[in-house]
């Protein structure tokens, strides 16, 4: 520090001022932003004030709660649990070989009951349990250049291990295409066929700007190792809706995949005849397959969770506004009572 | 020694040496890439940023983008590297404008105008008033025609006063035609940094011929940098040149300091870094494990049945590069930006302004403000520091007779007036010994007034009291000076100064009247320095009474005495003399001994007294910082009575029997070592009383101490919270320094002169007072300001809001780094611990560097206290000092708070955002959503006062989260493209935020509250007061209360490891022992205390004795 200004020194101003540069600091201007004197508000933690924002908290959040579990529960589910039901029994002990084996039928027929009058539309899903999508490797496994333009059909960087077979590019390439769901539901209900749309079931930003129009599957799953689906080779990408679902990939290991909707009500007690092609394997990795009817409301599928989280919380926020206010009745405290403070507080002297 | 020789006006010598080209960068435009990374790569975190970032290049590991690391980094580097580019070219800039100033240089006989940077060692320059000297000159010719010329040093040594420079003997009376042709050779040593010393000589070869060898001092050079004023013109030879001047060897690059909140961050850091290894290590771990059981069977994945050798490394890895942000990579620029604005702030303070000598404060080391609130002791100089150092003559004893006892100011005494009109020989003699026996020029100014310029206050007084009494110093030209007195005019020529220096404390001349043609020997000093001189047989018991009498009044004393010289003794030691100061090696102590020689035998004749009058607020300045815990210790070079009275005076000490001091001295090791112990044995039996102890040592005792006896006096040092060191060095002030550092205190160092400026230095924080004694002290430290009153603010009102501010900015930017950490680790379980990243790589940037790191910055505006609260409860400033708002357990409260916040984000996300709609792109936006929520409510909750850039900040900032979004969903090619669009039309959206930041922040909410209404910190109580005040009982009342309690008050000095629980008021002589003749046995060790009033009786008649 000693030299803070002798680095200028050597050239200082030449002018021959008597004065060092300290001197000549010049007196601060006065701001309310320099004296650190802007205006501010200081809030406290009163009491009065803490216990009305959880009351507040509690009376905003219990209706929350009641609407969003109304709704809730308002969604008819069917919930359908088929990979261990479809395994003939004389192969339940060898489920893979079973499910490897391409020369044994796979279709699976199974009765649904409607356990209440479902509104249309209906949505089918299919959910997959300990099903990874997110690890590491799968999920980077794609290039999303080659999907959106025909041009870059040889940009296979990342597709790992699924670049390339038979010394051509694979389009689409990488892991999730490849591994893409193929068990096939079909729904009958008294011996009627339900049509199943499977129009619009993925995104439309997807259809129009990531999976191109001119982009036609190539050399798709030709190499030895089978994966999951084939394309149909005639069909652009962006019409391949059930790879563009299948390619949004799920952040948790459980996950529900779109696979087409029933545009028709579903009457209370119906039985509905499911015919599965069960061809998707999950057993080497003992997943769940499970197919799922639902209707929707206003917060989405069935799912409780927020409206319990709700009420509970509400609840608590009423219970700590209570409790806080029966301890300020029991106790109360004078605010800023310097008799508190610890120096104030020594018995005089020692 | 090494050695250069310099051959004037000698071509063929001149490349021996560099030219002057002056060079203050550190870069230049080739090196500036490679050093400027070497240099910011030399810090560790920058290391741990960079390896992350290369690591990251390696696609198979890397969980994000590279650029989320390198973009940061890059910034980073960026604005760092472009400011020392901008400071670097300013340097340049002004580097260019000194060298290509045009001066007059003698080539070949002729004077030339040449560029400054061409000027050679060798050359002779010529320059003209109001000149800049452009290199390191010895000085052989000036205009006038006593030989000596004027220079200002003040970019040197901050002293503005003119001083005198004098041309060598051998050159003197030469005229400028010789002095083009002049030739010889100058042996001087190679270029140190010594801006006092110049131990070299000079031989002038025929035509001039001098044979003898002619000494060259510091006072025949004329260094870069100075200015040459009220003389025409004058010349010298340049004999340092470009960056080997004085001036340029003395810049250097200090050590930087590094605050005690640094280190604490820094050992955090680490803390952070050990919990990251063991993250990566068990994730790894863990990772593998479910690759070999799990992954295997998971056939989408293929993993292959044999990976690569580094396969085992791979995972680790990834957790290493998620973990990396851990450590957030915007601390260190966070931190620089509001150090530099707390110092701004220190700067731009009005209240810290000193209207009377213009100064306005000034922080010169940006990095250390948060030390100041942590300060634990202030070592102080007294003189300048706590004085005004305007030094009046008050009183005088001038053999055995006093003057001024009775009106208090000699000078209007009417006995000494009518001694003075009477022509009494021994007031004459001193009068004499008062005007000549200094280093004072006098300067006839325009309206023909005498002004002098004096480096020394007492000297100015002195000589300032003679000419009042009739004795008017008019001249000094070299060796003649003038003397009227009663308008008469005296001649005297000076033909020997043996100068003041601190070991001596005493300084003479050597005179001969021009009357009678006698030669006298005149001196004056400390009384210790004049009084053993004194001839045998001189009564010397009056002048030690005298000074005693009048240390007791606080008043600097001088004791001057005189002798005649018979002429061949003092040719004989003239001689010797002359030869000392030849001498190039340990000049000094040679000097030092010839001058003992001479100075022996002495005619004491009286003693000066003056007085140093308290600068404004020191007593309330003292009181406050004592109550704010704060250990005060006086190092004074003055007289041990002196600064006890000075003491007293303000507030530094009580008197007895509230106080008690205790004496360290002894000639002897034995007695030393004796009476320290007695003292620390004292001070432990005393340490349960209500007693203020205070320890007084003097410079021999402690020369001792320091070299033998260390640790008990570390011992002592602990135990006591004040102590005053008398006739100390500037060494032993910076080995005291020392001390109480290894003792692991904060230690906070101010002065005002150059005898501090090693103790400023040594010392955690310096601060210098822009004094009278010049400006070195004001540029040494880190902190100038005008008045020592204004330390409080400093401290009380800068200091810690600097701590608290930086405590949460750094706790903060741990845990909002931690809290997105957490989640991605959350997330690793749910992603068969593969390491993939929840967020993207854009989104973590964008988090790290803009969503967290703007709104905390207005912490720069928070205040937890009114200032004013914050001046009348000092004692709050023990949690800054304990370090209570930044230590391992608050930070543990921190890294509690974001576990708690990554689960309930991460819960509440995946159970809200399950099967259907667990889409990675949407997902990862909620959980994004909800952190940034979360610390916008964190912030909110966490700052103690809101302005208009609070708010500006915290709901700007989510506002530009959801804007920056929604820009980047509108992009097609952007992975996020309408996924943000998507989120903000689902009502589960903002439900599941809201029920984030509820469950987030309610029960840091209740916990707060609780903590501030039940368990109250004295911050929480102050802050409750403070608006309490507002709506009931007025400030007074408060005031008052709080006052009357805080008289006794124990205060918080139990904190200290080892200082009593209580606040021991200070205690020093009792009013008995003020009149006694006072040693140690004057002052009882262990006096019972007695009621109140007897002390305030006690108090009172001492500073009735002052004030009298």
């Amino acid at each position: 520090m000693q030299n803070a200004n002798g680095s200028t020194a050597g050239s200082s101003s030449a002018s021959g001022e008597a004065s060092a540069p300290l001197r000549n600091s010049k007196r601060p201007k006065y701001s309310r932003f320099t004296q650190q004197e802007l205006p501010a508000c200081k809030p406290i933690l009163t009491p009065r004030w803490v216990i009305s924002v959880f009351t507040l908290i509690g009376i905003i959040f219990v209706p929350i709660g009641l609407a969003a579990l109304a709704a809730s529960n308002k969604v008819v589910e069917i919930v359908y649990r088929y990979d261990d039901d479809c395994v003939p029994p004389n192969m339940v002990n060898m489920k893979v070989a079973y499910i490897q084996n391409d020369t044994i039928d796979k279709t699976c027929t199974k009765t649904l009951k409607v356990p209440k009058h479902m509104s249309q539309p209906i949505y089918v899903y299919y959910q997959l349990d300990n099903f990874y999508q997110n690890h590491r490797r799968y999920v980077k496994s794609r290039n999303d250049a080659q999907l959106r333009k025909a041009s870059e059909a040889n940009e296979t960087s990342g597709c790992d291990p699924e670049r390339t077979a038979n010394g051509a590019p694979i389009v689409p390439c990488g892991l999730i295409a490849w591994s893409l769901f193929n068990d096939t539901y079909s729904f009958a209900i008294r011996n009627r066929n339900l049509t199943v749309n499977k129009k619009d079931i993925s995104w439309k930003s997807d259809r129009d700007h990531k999976f191109g129009k001119d982009v036609y599957p190539r050399n798709f799953q030709n190499s030895t190792l089978r994966g999951g689906a084939k394309l149909n080779l005639t069909k652009p990408l962006s019409e391949q809706e059930d790879l563009i679902v299948w390619m949004r990939t799920a952040a948790l290991p459980t996950f529900r995949k779109l696979y087409g909707r029933i545009e028709q009500d579903l009457v209370i007690n119906d039985a509905i005849t499911v015919q599965l092609q069960n061809n998707y394997n999950t057993y080497s990795f003992s997943g769940k397959k499970t197919l799922v009817l639902s209707t929707s409301s206003w917060i989405g599928g069935k799912n409780d969770f927020l409206g319990i989280a709700y009420l509970t919380v509400g609840g608590l926020c009423f219970f700590l506004a209570v409790a806080f206010t029966i301890v300020y009745l029991v106790k109360p405290r004078k605010l800023g009572d310097p008799s508190y403070l610890s120096w104030n507080r020594n018995p005089a002297g020692h | 020694m090494m050695k250069r020789f310099v051959y004037i006006n000698d071509d063929s010598s001149q490349n021996l040496y560099c030219d002057n080209r002056i060079s203050n960068r550190k870069y230049t435009i080739l090196n500036f890439l490679p050093k400027n990374l070497w240099e910011q790569f030399r810090r560790f975190m920058n290391q741990y940023f960079l390896l992350i970032a290369c690591l990251q290049l390696w696609s198979l590991i890397t969980p994000v983008n590279p650029a989320s690391t390198w973009g940061p980094l890059i910034i980073i580097f960026a604005v760092s590297a472009t400011k020392e580019a901008w400071d670097d070219y300013n340097r340049y800039l002004s580097d260019k404008q000194a060298n290509e100033k045009e001066v007059w240089v003698v080539k070949d006989g002729i004077r030339k105008h040449i560029k400054a940077q061409d000027i050679h060692v060798g050359n002779i320059v010529w320059l003209r008033e109001n000149d800049e000297v452009p290199c390191d000159l010895v000085l052989i010719g000036t205009s006038e025609p006593q030989g000596i010329c004027y220079v200002e040093t003040a970019a040197l040594d901050g002293e503005t006063d003119l001083k005198t420079r004098v041309l060598p003997s051998s050159c003197i009376g030469l005229t400028p035609e010789q002095l083009h042709k002049i030739k010889g050779v100058i042996e001087c040593p190679n270029p140190d940094k010594d801006i006092r010393r110049f131990d070299s000589n000079m031989r002038l070869f025929p035509p001039f011929i001098d044979n003898d060898l002619c000494p060259l001092t510091i006072d025949n050079t004329l260094l870069q940098s100075c200015y040459l004023r009220n003389t025409e013109w004058a010349c010298g030879v340049a004999v340092y040149t470009g960056n080997e001047t004085k001036l340029g060897m003395s810049r250097g690059v200090p050590e930087p300091k590094l605050t005690a909140v640094d280190a604490m961050i820094d050992k955090l850091t680490g803390a952070i870094f050990l919990f990251q290894i063991v993250v990566v290590i068990v994730l790894g771990f863990a990772g593998n494990i479910w690759k070999d059981t799990e992954a295997r069977k998971q056939w989408y994945a293929q993993y292959p049945e044999d990976g690569p050798w580094y396969e085992l490394l791979v995972i680790p890895l990834r957790f290493e590069l998620l973990c990396s942000i851990m450590i957030p990579i915007s601390l260190k620029v966070s931190l620089d930006l509001v150090k530099s604005i707390y110092a701004k702030f220190i700067d731009w303070d009005e209240e810290m302004y000193d209207h009377e000598t213009m100064t306005a404060p000034h922080a010169a080391n940006t990095a250390i403000s948060e030390d100041l609130g942590q300060v634990e002791y202030i070592l102080t100089d007294k003189t300048g520091t706590l004085t005004e150092n305007k030094m009046s003559f008050r009183r005088c004893c001038i053999n055995g007779t006093f003057y001024g006892n009775e009106s208090g100011d000699a000078l209007k005494d009417v006995e000494l007036l009518n001694a003075v009109i009477n022509n009494v020989p021994d007031v004459i003699r001193f009068l004499t010994i008062m005007t000549i026996c200094n280093t004072v020029v006098p300067v006839r100014s325009m309206s023909g007034n005498i002004l002098y310029k004096a480096q020394s206050q007492d000297e100015d007084a002195l000589v300032n009291a003679a000419a009042r009494l009739h004795m008017v110093l008019i001249s000094k030209n070299g060796n003649s000076l003038e003397i009227n007195f009663n308008g008469k005019l005296i001649h005297y020529e000076i033909l020997d100064t043996l100068e003041f220096t601190s070991e001596r404390k005493r300084m003479s001349v050597v005179v001969k009247d021009s009357e009678d043609g006698k030669i006298l020997l005149l001196s004056k000093g400390a009384d210790e320095a004049i009084l053993p001189l004194s001839y045998a047989g001189q009564q010397i018991r009056p002048f030690v009474d005298a000074v005693d009498q009048y240390a007791q009044l606080g008043l600097r004393t001088l004791c001057l005495g005189w002798r005649e010289l018979k002429d061949d003794e003092y040719k004989d030691w003239s001689q010797a003399f002359k030869e000392a100061r030849s001498t190039l090696v340990n000049r000094e102590w040679k000097l030092d001994e010839v001058c003992q020689r001479l100075e022996h035998d002495l005619e004491v004749i009286g003693v000066t007294a003056v007085e140093d009058q308290l600068q404004d607020g020191v007593p309330e300045t003292i009181e406050t910082l004592r109550k704010a815990g704060i250990n005060f210790w006086m190092l004074t070079g003055d007289k041990q009575k002196t600064a006890i009275q000075i003491a007293l005076l303000c507030n530094f000490i009580s008197s007895e029997p509230r106080g008690q001091l205790l004496f360290i001295n002894g000639k002897t090791e034995d007695e030393v070592l004796r009476s320290l112990e007695r003292v620390l044995l004292t001070m432990k039996i005393t340490s349960s009383e209500p007693k203020d102890l205070a320890f007084v040592v003097d410079g021999w005792a402690l020369e001792i101490i320091l070299k033998q006896y260390r640790s008990v006096f570390t011992e002592l040092a602990i135990l006591s919270r004040t102590a005053i060191c008398c006739r100390v060095t500037p060494s032993q002030k910076a080995q005291l320094v020392e001390l109480l550092k290894s003792c692991d205190y904060r230690t906070l160092a101010i002065g005002d002169g150059g005898n501090d400026v090693r103790m400023i230095q040594n010392a955690d924080i310096g601060v210098g007072i822009s004094g009278r004694e010049g400006l070195q002290a004001a540029r040494a430290a880190d902190y100038s300001i005008g008045k020592f009153r204004f330390l409080k603010r400093l401290i009380l009102v800068h200091g810690r809001y600097s701590y608290n501010r930086t405590a949460f900015l750094s706790q903060y930017s741990f845990y909002k780094s931690l809290l997105i950490c957490f989640i991605q680790i959350f997330f690793s379980f749910f992603s068969g611990v593969s390491g993939t990243s929840l967020f993207n790589s854009i989104s973590l940037m964008a988090y790290n560097v803009f969503y967290t790191s703007v709104p905390v910055l207005t912490v720069v505006l928070d205040k937890d206290l009114t200032e004013k609260t914050v001046m009348q409860n000092p004692q709050i400033l023990f949690y800054c000092q304990a370090g209570r708002l930044l230590n391992p357990s608050t930070f543990a409260g921190w890294f509690g708070r974001s576990l708690y916040h990554a689960l309930v984000v991460f819960l509440i996300t995946v159970h809200a955002y399950a099967d259907e709609k667990s889409e990675m792109e949407q997902l990862s936006m909620v959980a994004l959503s909800g952190c940034i929520w979360l610390q916008a409510f964190v912030v909110t909750i966490e700052m103690n006062s809101f302005t208009i850039f609070h708010h500006l900040a915290i709901w700007g900032n989510l506002l530009c989260f959801y804007g920056l979004n929604l820009m980047i969903s509108a992009i097609p090619s952007a992975g996020l493209y309408t996924i943000m669009f998507r989120l903000c039309r689902q009502p589960s959206y903002w439900i599941t935020l809201f029920l984030i930041t509820v469950v987030g922040m309610g029960p840091v909410l209740a916990l707060k509250y609780f903590r501030y209404t039940y368990r109250s910190s004295a911050i929480n109580i102050l802050q409750q007061a403070e608006r309490s005040r507002v709506a009931t009982f007025s400030i007074r009342d408060l005031d008052s209360q709080l006052k009357s309690i805080e008289k006794d008050v124990g205060s918080l000095a139990s904190r200290n490891k080892f200082k009593s629980s209580v606040y021991e008021p200070l205690i020093t002589d009792s009013p008995t022992a003020t009149r006694r003749a006072v040693g140690p046995s004057a002052f009882d060790f262990l006096q019972p205390a007695q009621s109140r009033d007897d002390q305030n009786a006690g108090l009172l008649e001492i500073v009735c004795m002052l004030t009298e």
